[in-house]
C-alpha cells in the first residue's frame, strides 16, 4: 500500500513538473463573454478570436511562447463573470483578462480586475464610464464608446434640417446614455432644436404598437433609435406598417451591424443614418486580408463581433509582445500609447483614459435584393471623436 | 381624438396576443394546479416551429396552415411531457412539478440555438394582413385588427368548450375539487393531459402567430412567462374571462400610460397586480379557495430535533468543510465561500416554505436589499465592514416587514405572486434610480477589510455565519413559535380556534426569512465587491425556488443539500461547457424522477422506510414512538 501512494506521489509530482514545463512555453488569455445569453452576437465575436489565435500562433506566438486563450461563458450575469474571472486568475493563472460585452459586466470585471491588480482589456462594453468616470489603471477598453459613437452620428444628424426631434431608447445604461449624450452633444451644434417626445421601452420588450403610435402622435422631423436586436425588429415592423418613418429622417445606433441588420431582410427601412459595419465595403488592404482569412476558415461573412473578437486578442498578443512579461505594472506601461494595426486600420490605446481608437463605420441603410446593406459609409477615426484631454481629466478619477 | 381610438385598438391587438398564451397558463393552473414554468418554452418553440414551417410552405395556405401546424406539433410535444415527466410528479410535494417546468425550460433555451442557429429570424408576413388601414389618417396594422378579433373568437370557443361540452364539465369539475372528481370514477390522467395539451396548443399558437410582428429568438421565453403569469393571477386564477379582462386593463394601461410616462412599461404589470391583489385577494374573476383538506403526509413523518448521532454527523460535516482551506485553491475557497451564501439565502427561503408554507416568488428582493444596506453603508457613509455587515441585512428586515404585512394576508399561488410584484417593485426602483444606486451599472467597490480580504478567512466567515443560520432556524422550527407556525400552514381554522393569530405568526416568519435572506445579501456584496439590480432579480429569486425544491420542502434543513448541489453543479457547468442550460437543465429533471421528494426529501422516506421494515419485527409500537419523537 505504501509503494503504491509513493508511486502516486511520484507521478502527481512528475505531473506537477511536465505541466510547469508546458506552463512555460505558454501564455494564457482568460476570456469572458455572455456565449449563451447573446450568441448572436458572441458566436461571431467567437470565431474572432480563434482566427487571431491560429495566426498568431502560426507566426510564431508571443516572443516564442505559444499564446492560448481559456473562454468562458458569463450567463449574462455580473456576479458569474466574476466568479469565471477569478477562477482565470486563480485557477488557470492568466495573463490577463479580456473580452466582456453588457456594460454592468464590464464594470463588474473592470472593478474585480482593479482590486486583484489583473490587467484587463474590456473588448464591447459601450457604457462611458469604464474608461471615466469609473475607470481604473488595470482596465483598457477596445470598442468605441457610447460618446464617441454619438460624436459620430451627431456630425452627420446636425445637417439635417430637422428641428423637432424625438428619441426611442431601451430603458437601461446604455440606452439613457446614448441618448444623453447625442441630445447635449446635438444642442450644442444645433441650438434650435426642440425634442418633442422620448419613448423607453423596456429592453427586450418593447411593445412595439402603442411605442411607434406615441412617437408618431408628437409629430416629430427627425428620430433617434438606440434600439436593437429583437426589440429593432419589432420597432422597425410596426413602423414601417404605420409609416412611423415616412419623410422623416432616423438616425441610429449600432444599426448598421450585420448582427442586427440582416435579420430585418426586406423590412430594411431605407436612408437611416446608421452606424455599422459593411464588410462587404471596405477595400482597404488590411480589412481585405482580414475578410480573406476570416471566409476561407469559417465559410461564412464576419459581423461586426468578429472585427472586436479578432482585435481583442491581436491588440492582445501585441501588448504581451512588447510588455515581455506578464507582470500587470509593465502591461499597462506596454499598453499605454500602443499603436497595434487592425482591420480598420492602425489604432491607439491613449494614455489618458485607456481608451483605443478604433473607430466605426457611419452609412445610410439601403435596401439591396431584398437584404438590408449600408451604403455611402466612411470610415470614422476614433481619435477625432473624443473630448478635449482637459474635459476627460476631469471626468477621470485620478489612479 | 381619431389618435386615442387607434392607440386603444393598438392596446386591444397587443391584449389579444397576451390573451393567448395567458389563456393557456390559466387552463393548465386552474385544473392541474401545475405552475407551468414551461409555458414561456412552448411559447417559444411554436414561433420556431412555425417560422421553419411558414418559411418552407407556400402561399397564404402554407402560412396559416404552418401556424396552425406548429401549435399542433408543439401541443403533441406538450402531451408527450406530460405523460413522461408531469405523470410521475403529480403526488409530489406543491410546486414541486415547478422545478421540471424550469428544467424543462433551460433545455429548451439551449436546444433552439443548437437547431436554429443563435441569429434573430424575422418570417414573413402574414398573407392578407401586410398593409395597414387608414383610420382618420392614422394608420392601423390590418393584422392587428386580425388579432383583436381572434382574441374574443378564441375566448368563445372556450366558453362554448369549456360550458357546453361533456370533457368541459369534467375539467370545470376539477378545477373546483379535484379529489371529489376522482372519487366519482373519472379518469384523472386523461382529463390532465388533455387538458395540458389544449394549454400548451394555445401557448404555442400565441407564439407562431407572432411571427409577423416579432423577431424569432432564444430569450423569447423568458419575455413572456412572467408578464403571462401575472396576467393570469390579476384575472383570476382559473378563470378565463379574467385572463381576457387582465390581458386588455394592462395593455390599455400600457398604451396609455407610456404617453404620460414614457418609463412606465418597465413595470407597470407588477403595479397593477400589486394594486389588485391588494384590493381583491383573488384577482378580479377568482374565487376565494375552500380551506384545503390537506393529505396527511406531514403528520405521518413529523419533524423532529437532531438526535445526537446526526448533531455529531452535522458538526463532522462542518470541520470537513472548514478544513477546506487546507488543500483547497483560491479559486475553490471563493466557489465555497459563494456556495455558502447561498447556503443562507436558501435556507432563509425554505424557512418560509416549508415551515412557514408560504412560497415566495421574490426571495430575492430581501438578499438583494441586504446587499444593497451594505453598499450604501459601506460606499455613502464609509463604516466598517462589520458594521456593515450587521447594519446591511436592516434594510432586508425594513423591506420584509413592509410587503411581508400585505402579503400574508394572501395564500398559495396570490401570496406567491405578490412577493413576486413587490420583488419587481424593488427591482425597478434599483434599476431606475441612478443617481442613488448607480442604475444596472451598480455600485462598485464594496471589497472587504484587510482581515476578511484573503479567500481563506473570507470563506470561513461566510461558512460560520452559514452553520449559525442554520442552526438558529432550526431551533426555531422547534421552538414554540415554530410549532405555531406549523400549526397555522397544517390547519388555518384549527389554529385560529386555539387562539393563535396566524397572520402576526406568518408576518415574524417573513421578517425572519427576509433578515436571513438579507444577511446572505450583505456576504454576497463584500464576495463580488459589488452590486447589481441582478442581485434581486427574477432569476435569482427562482434559482432559490429552486434549491429548496431541489432539496425537499418537506424536510426541515434539505435547502442545505439543494443549495450546495444546485450551485456547484452550475458553477461547474458553466465553467465547463458551452451548453449549460442544456445538462443543468436535463440533470433537473433527472433529479426531479429520481427523487420525486427532492434529493433529502427521498432520501429521508427511504432511510424511514428501513428503518420502519427492521424495527417492525420487534414491535410496531416503539418504531412508532420513534418516529413521533
Amino acid at each position: 500500500m505504501r509503494n503504491y501512494l509513493i508511486g502516486a506521489g511520484l507521478a502527481v509530482l512528475v505531473a506537477g513538473m511536465a505541466n510547469t514545463a508546458i506552463a512555460q512555453s505558454e501564455i494564457k488569455i482568460g476570456e469572458i463573454n455572455s456565449y449563451s445569453l447573446l450568441p448572436a452576437f458572441t458566436e461571431p465575436y467567437r470565431k474572432g478570436w480563434q482566427l487571431a489565435v491560429e495566426e498568431i500562433n502560426a507566426s510564431g506566438g508571443i516572443n516564442g511562447k505559444k499564446l492560448v486563450v481559456i473562454s468562458k461563458d458569463d450567463n449574462g450575469k455580473p456576479a458569474d463573470a466574476q466568479t469565471a474571472a477569478n477562477e482565470l486568475v486563480s485557477s488557470e493563472n492568466v495573463a490577463m483578462l479580456a473580452g466582456t460585452f453588457l456594460s454592468n459586466i464590464g464594470l463588474a470585471v473592470s472593478d474585480f480586475a482593479n482590486q486583484k491588480k489583473v490587467f484587463f482589456l474590456a473588448a464591447e462594453p459601450l457604457t462611458d464610464a469604464i474608461t471615466w468616470s469609473k475607470g481604473n489603471r488595470y482596465t483598457f477598453r477596445l470598442r468605441p464608446s457610447n460618446y464617441m459613437q454619438a460624436a459620430m452620428l451627431v456630425e452627420a444628424a446636425a445637417k439635417l434640417p430637422a428641428k423637432r426631434w424625438a428619441t426611442i431608447a431601451p430603458n437601461y445604461e446604455y440606452g439613457q446614455s446614448a441618448v444623453a449624450v447625442f441630445k447635449k452633444l446635438m444642442s450644442e451644434k444645433r441650438p434650435d432644436i426642440v425634442w418633442v417626445d422620448e419613448q423607453w421601452p423596456p429592453q427586450g420588450k418593447i411593445d412595439a404598437g402603442p411605442v411607434v403610435q406615441a412617437v408618431a402622435a408628437a409629430n416629430p422631423e427627425a428620430i433617434l433609435n438606440v434600439t436593437f436586436g429583437a426589440d429593432l425588429v419589432k420597432l422597425v415592423r410596426e413602423g414601417n406598417t404605420r409609416g412611423l418613418f415616412k419623410d422623416r429622417a432616423v438616425v441610429s445606433f449600432l444599426t448598421g451591424e450585420p448582427e442586427y441588420l440582416d435579420p430585418l431582410k426586406d423590412e430594411t427601412p431605407e436612408g437611416w443614418i446608421v452606424t455599422g459595419y459593411p464588410w462587404y465595403d471596405i477595400k482597404t488592404p488590411e480589412h481585405e486580408a482580414f475578410l480573406k482569412a476570416y471566409q476561407a476558415k469559417f465559410k461564412d461573412y464576419p459581423r461586426l463581433g468578429s472585427i472586436v473578437g479578432y482585435q481583442t486578442i491581436k491588440a492582445a498578443a501585441a501588448i504581451l509582445t512588447k510588455a515581455n512579461s506578464t507582470d500587470p505594472e509593465k502591461l499597462i506601461a506596454a499598453t499605454e500609447g500602443l499603436s497595434v494595426p487592425s482591420p480598420f486600420g492602425e489604432i491607439t490605446f491613449r494614455k489618458i483614459d485607456h481608451q483605443s481608437t478604433l473607430g466605426a463605420y457611419v452609412g445610410k441603410t439601403a435596401l439591396k435584393d431584398g437584404k438590408g446593406v449600408m451604403v455611402e459609409s466612411s470610415y470614422k477615426k476614433g481619435s477625432d471623436y473624443l473630448p478635449a484631454d482637459a474635459e476627460i481629466e476631469k471626468l477621470r478619477p485620478k489612479d | 381624438m381619431a389618435f386615442y381610438v387607434v392607440q386603444f385598438l393598438t392596446g386591444l391587438a397587443s391584449a389579444a396576443s397576451l390573451f393567448l398564451v395567458a389563456s393557456g397558463l390559466s387552463i393548465i393552473f386552474g385544473v392541474t394546479r401545475i405552475v407551468n414554468f414551461a409555458h414561456g418554452a412552448f411559447y417559444m418553440l411554436g414561433a420556431y416551429i412555425a417560422f421553419t414551417l411558414t418559411e418552407r410552405l407556400e402561399g397564404a395556405l402554407g402560412f396559416w396552415g404552418g401556424i396552425v401546424a406548429a401549435a399542433l406539433v408543439v401541443a403533441v410535444v406538450g402531451v408527450l411531457v406530460e405523460m413522461m415527466l408531469l405523470r410521475r410528479i403529480y403526488h409530489s410535494p406543491e410546486l414541486f412539478q415547478l422545478l421540471a417546468t424550469f428544467g424543462l425550460t433551460l433545455m429548451v433555451q439551449d436546444i433552439v440555438v443548437l437547431i436554429w442557429g443563435p441569429s434573430d429570424l424575422v418570417g414573413r408576413r402574414a398573407p392578407g394582413f401586410k398593409g395597414a388601414v387608414d383610420f382618420f389618417g392614422q394608420n392601423i396594422p390590418s393584422y392587428d385588427l386580425f388579432l383583436i378579433v381572434l382574441g374574443p373568437v378564441v375566448l368563445g370557443i372556450l366558453w362554448l368548450l369549456f360550458q357546453r361540452t361533456r370533457w368541459g364539465v369534467l375539467v370545470r369539475a376539477a378545477t373546483q375539487d379535484r379529489d371529489m372528481v376522482a372519487a366519482l370514477g373519472v379518469n384523472q390522467k386523461w382529463l390532465f393531459t388533455s387538458v395540458f395539451a389544449v394549454g400548451v396548443f394555445l401557448a404555442a399558437l400565441g407564439g407562431a402567430l407572432q411571427i409577423p410582428r416579432d423577431a424569432v429568438h432564444h430569450a423569447m421565453d423568458l419575455r413572456i412567462i412572467v408578464d403571462v403569469f401575472v396576467v393570469v393571477v390579476i384575472g383570476g386564477l382559473g378563470s378565463i374571462t379574467g385572463a381576457f379582462v387582465a390581458a386588455v386593463l394592462v395593455s390599455e394601461l400600457n398604451a396609455f400610460g407610456i404617453l404620460i410616462f414614457p418609463k412606465i412599461s418597465i413595470i407597470l404589470v407588477f403595479l397593477v397586480m400589486a394594486v389588485v391583489l391588494i384590493v381583491r385577494p383573488w384577482g378580479l374573476f377568482g374565487k376565494p379557495e375552500a380551506p384545503a383538506r390537506r393529505t396527511p403526509g406531514l403528520t405521518v413523518n413529523p419533524w423532529r430535533p437532531w438526535t445526537s448521532n446526526e448533531r455529531l454527523a452535522a458538526i463532522a460535516a462542518l470541520i470537513v468543510a472548514a478544513a477546506l482551506p487546507l488543500f483547497g485553491g483560491n479559486y475553490a475557497l471563493t466557489v465555497g465561500s459563494e456556495i455558502a451564501i447561498f447556503v443562507i439565502f436558501a435556507v432563509s427561503l425554505h424557512f418560509l416554505m416549508s415551515v412557514g408554507g408560504l412560497a415566495s416568488f421574490g426571495h430575492a428582493a430581501y438578499f438583494g436589499l441586504g446587499a444593497y444596506g451594505v453598499a450604501f453603508l459601506a460606499k455613502l457613509a464609509g463604516l466598517p465592514m462589520i458594521v456593515c455587515l450587521a447594519l446591511g441585512p436592516l434594510l432586508g428586515l425594513v423591506g420584509a416587514a413592509v410587503f411581508g404585512f400585505f402579503a400574508v394576508q394572501l395564500s398559495g399561488v396570490y401570496f406567491a405572486m405578490l412577493t413576486l410584484a413587490f420583488a419587481q417593485i424593488v427591482w425597478s426602483i434599483a434599476f431606475q434610480w441612478v443617481a442613488v444606486t448607480g442604475g444596472d451599472n451598480g455600485i462598485l467597490g464594496v471589497w472587504p477589510e484587510k482581515w476578511a480580504a484573503s479567500p481563506s478567512h473570507f470563506y470561513w466567515l461566510s461558512l460560520g455565519i452559514a452553520a449559525l443560520a442554520v442552526l438558529i432556524l432550526r431551533i426555531i422550527v422547534f421552538s414554540p413559535f415554530g410549532f405555531a407556525l406549523r400549526a397555522t400552514r397544517d390547519s388555518p381554522l384549527r389554529s385560529e380556534a386555539v387562539g393563535i393569530n396566524g397572520k402576526r405568526i406568518q408576518w415574524t416568519a417573513f421578517v425572519i426569512a427576509g433578515t436571513v435572506a438579507g444577511l446572505a445579501g450583505a456576504l454576497f456584496a463584500y464576495l463580488k465587491g459589488s452590486v447589481f439590480p441582478d442581485n434581486m432579480g427574477i432569476s435569482l429569486s427562482v434559482d432559490a425556488l429552486v434549491m429548496v425544491l431541489l432539496g425537499g420542502v418537506e424536510t426541515v434543513s434539505g435547502a442545505v443539500v439543494g443549495a450546495i448541489v444546485y450551485k456547484a453543479l452550475n458553477i461547474w457547468l458553466v465553467s465547463q461547457t458551452d451548453w449549460s442550460k442544456l445538462v443543468l437543465g436535463a440533470f433537473i429533471v433527472l433529479i426531479v424522477v429520481a427523487f420525486p421528494k427532492g434529493i433529502v426529501g427521498t432520501l429521508q422516506s427511504i432511510l424511514s422506510r428501513r428503518r420502519k421494515s427492521s424495527s417492525s419485527n420487534s414491535s410496531l409500537l416503539t418504531s412508532r414512538i420513534e418516529t413521533a419523537e
